[in-house]
């Protein structure tokens, strides 16, 4: 072992360690990997929603891969009270024009960025959403105004497929 | 260990002694040297042991009447309370006996806390005992979301969703804990396979914790080295044994009156209600052996450094032996570090009643302060005191404060020394 010099052993021991390792690697990625989404849960990547029934003030609830997304036809005074916030003011700064291109429609993941609930509606100091679990605040655009989430609630991909049916994912 | 000699007495005893030493391991359990002087604040270790058996047990037998889909597992858990024969008592057997190991659990580690068995040579003991405490959690945990109810399934959602504080990754990683987009059927799957798993992991450890528990023997209430075997120790059996099963006839009669007058009381009745992944619970509680440090969790204004707070808290306990300055163990001659052991579980207390309660005004403001001196207590105080405290002058052996305090030392130590 006192001798410094790299022998031919050396080296044969760090090929079997470095083999070896990429061979525990290969045969334990399959075991983790089988833990993610698999190809049945990937495949209800989208949700049609027909909204023709929804009045301006009224929130729908429906189910996009297991999460709920909300569809609100809001008010003009909530678009007008969404549109006039400072982006200052925010923690996740946001313009509402960038989270409803439809003013009249806001569409997004009703689940709270903290901890993963489900935010109520018309509730809170901002008379957007409030969160039950731990208090947090969202204004009429979803975005975080006050309490622990990080995050403004996300708004995932959608389109309108016609007037009256929004197409999720 | 001295009883490496032992040879069995009998013929094929020898014949098999020789092949495998299990007698010489049973002969080692009966003889241990165990300082004469253990309270009953030390049964617990046994208690435990119980609660370990009577859980995989009762577990083992729900399993064969449940069934781990999103779809049936409620109805599978009414099934075995209506249906199956005694269903009923195993599943609030194993319910209940859920709070029944953490609360001995907790009169463990706090009997721990104020002898000081955590102090050297005991750290590994500690340490395998926090990793057990922190599988417990997360058996008990999982155990929570199996019967598919409103909290199972929102407790199961706000403790996968603590992983998303992780910068960069943790997105990634709740999505692969959930096998999908939440928390859905391949997450109640893998939690049962998990939950299964775990009993076996801790008894596996509790092996460990006993057998490094037996390489220096057990601490005591006075918290001195005793030389073993002397007069200072009793073997363990029949002395211990027949204290630890007196105590555990005291515990069962509680566990019972849980069981079999009030087994609800400690759950919460949302939980008799099917899972619904649109509606959130207007009150989110975990169980009550969680809620202090649920209590910490929410004290923190921010996501991820609320997380880290939480764990922490969990955490500094195996920094504890080093923290601790003190080199004496037992709180009985330590008057300063006895106060704050006192405040410490007032702490604890208050924090698991506000973890209870909605995060706002008072409640909050008192969460945060509780939090604030829980880490003070270990981060500042213990190490402080250590150096600085007058402790009282500790005896020279377990002996020493029962008979000295009598009128005729002499004579006690007289006969002290015949004895010898």
């Amino acid at each position: 072992m006192s001798e410094k010099k790299t022998k031919r052993r050396d080296f044969l021991f760090t090929a079997t360690y470095a083999v070896g390792a990429v061979g525990v690697g290969a045969t334990v990625w399959p075991m983790i990997d089988q833990m993610n989404p698999d190809a049945s849960v990937k495949a209800l990547a989208s949700t049609e929603v027909d909204v023709s029934s929804l009045t301006p003030g009224k929130t729908i609830t429906v189910l996009w891969r297991g999460k709920p997304v909300f569809i609100r036809r809001r008010t003009e005074d909530e678009i007008a009270d969404a549109r006039s916030v400072k982006l200052d003011d925010l923690k996740d700064p946001e313009k509402d024009e960038d989270r409803a291109k439809n003013p009249e429609w806001l569409v997004m993941l009703g689940v709270c960025t903290h901890l993963g609930c489900v935010p109520l509606n018309d509730k809170g100091d901002y008379n957007g959403w409030f969160c039950p679990c731990h208090g947090s605040h969202y204004d009429t655009s979803g975005r975080i105004r006050k309490g622990p989430a990080p995050t403004n609630m996300e708004v995932p991909k959608y389109e309108f497929v016609n007037a009256n049916t929004i197409k999720i994912g | 260990m001295s009883d490496n000699e032992y040879t069995p007495t009998s013929k094929a005893g020898k014949w098999f002694n020789d092949r495998l030493p299990l007698l010489t391991l049973a002969n080692h359990l009966t003889d241990y040297p165990t300082p004469k002087n253990l309270n009953y604040w030390w049964t617990f270790g046994g208690i435990l042991t119980f609660c370990l058996i009577t859980q995989i047990v009762t577990g083992l037998t729900l399993a064969m009447h449940y069934i781990a889909h999103a779809d049936m597992a409620f109805e599978s858990v009414e099934h075995i309370m209506r249906d199956v024969n005694y269903g009923w008592l195993i599943r609030y057997i194993h319910a209940n006996g859920a709070s029944m190991f953490f609360l001995a659990v907790y009169i463990h580690i706090f009997r721990s806390l104020f002898y000081g068995s955590y102090k050297a040579p005991r750290e590994i003991i500690w340490i395998i005992g926090i990793i057990i405490y922190l599988l417990m959690m997360a058996a008990a945990f999982m155990g929570y979301v199996l019967p598919w109810g409103q909290m199972s399934f929102w407790g199961a959602t706000v403790i996968t969703n603590l992983f998303s504080a992780i910068p960069l990754v943790g997105e990634g990683i709740v999505t692969w804990l959930w096998g999908g987009y939440s928390v859905d059927n391949p997450t109640l799957t893998r939690f049962f396979t998990l939950h299964y798993l775990i009993p076996f992991l801790i008894l596996g450890l509790v092996v460990l914790h006993i057998w490094a528990l037996h390489v220096p023997g057990n601490n005591n209430p006075v918290g001195i080295d005793v030389k073993k075997p002397s007069k200072d120790t009793v073997p363990f059996h029949p002395y211990i044994v027949i204290k630890d099963t007196f105590a555990l006839l005291m515990f069962m009669i509680v566990f019972a009156f849980f069981v079999f007058y009030t087994p609800n009381i400690l759950g919460h009745a949302d939980n008799y209600i099917e899972a619904d992944p649109l509606v959130t619970p207007a009150h989110i509680v975990p169980e009550w052996y969680l809620l202090p440090f649920y209590a910490i969790l929410r004290s923190v204004p921010d996501k991820l450094l609320g997380v880290i707070a939480m764990l922490s808290a969990i955490l500094i306990l195996a920094a504890l032996p080093w923290l601790d300055t003190s080199k004496i163990r037992s709180a009985v001659f330590r008057p300063l570090y006895k106060q704050f052991y006192w405040i410490l579980v007032a702490d604890v207390l208050i924090l698991g009643y506000v973890g209870a309660m909605p995060a706002e005004g008072l409640y909050l403001l008192v969460a945060r302060v509780a939090t604030a001196y829980y880490f003070l207590h270990f981060l500042v105080i213990l190490p402080v005191l250590g150096l600085k405290e007058k402790t009282l002058p500790i005896p020279l052996s377990i002996t020493e404060p029962i008979l000295g305090g009598t009128a005729n030392l002499a004579t006690a130590r007289n006969k002290e020394s015949s004895i010898k």
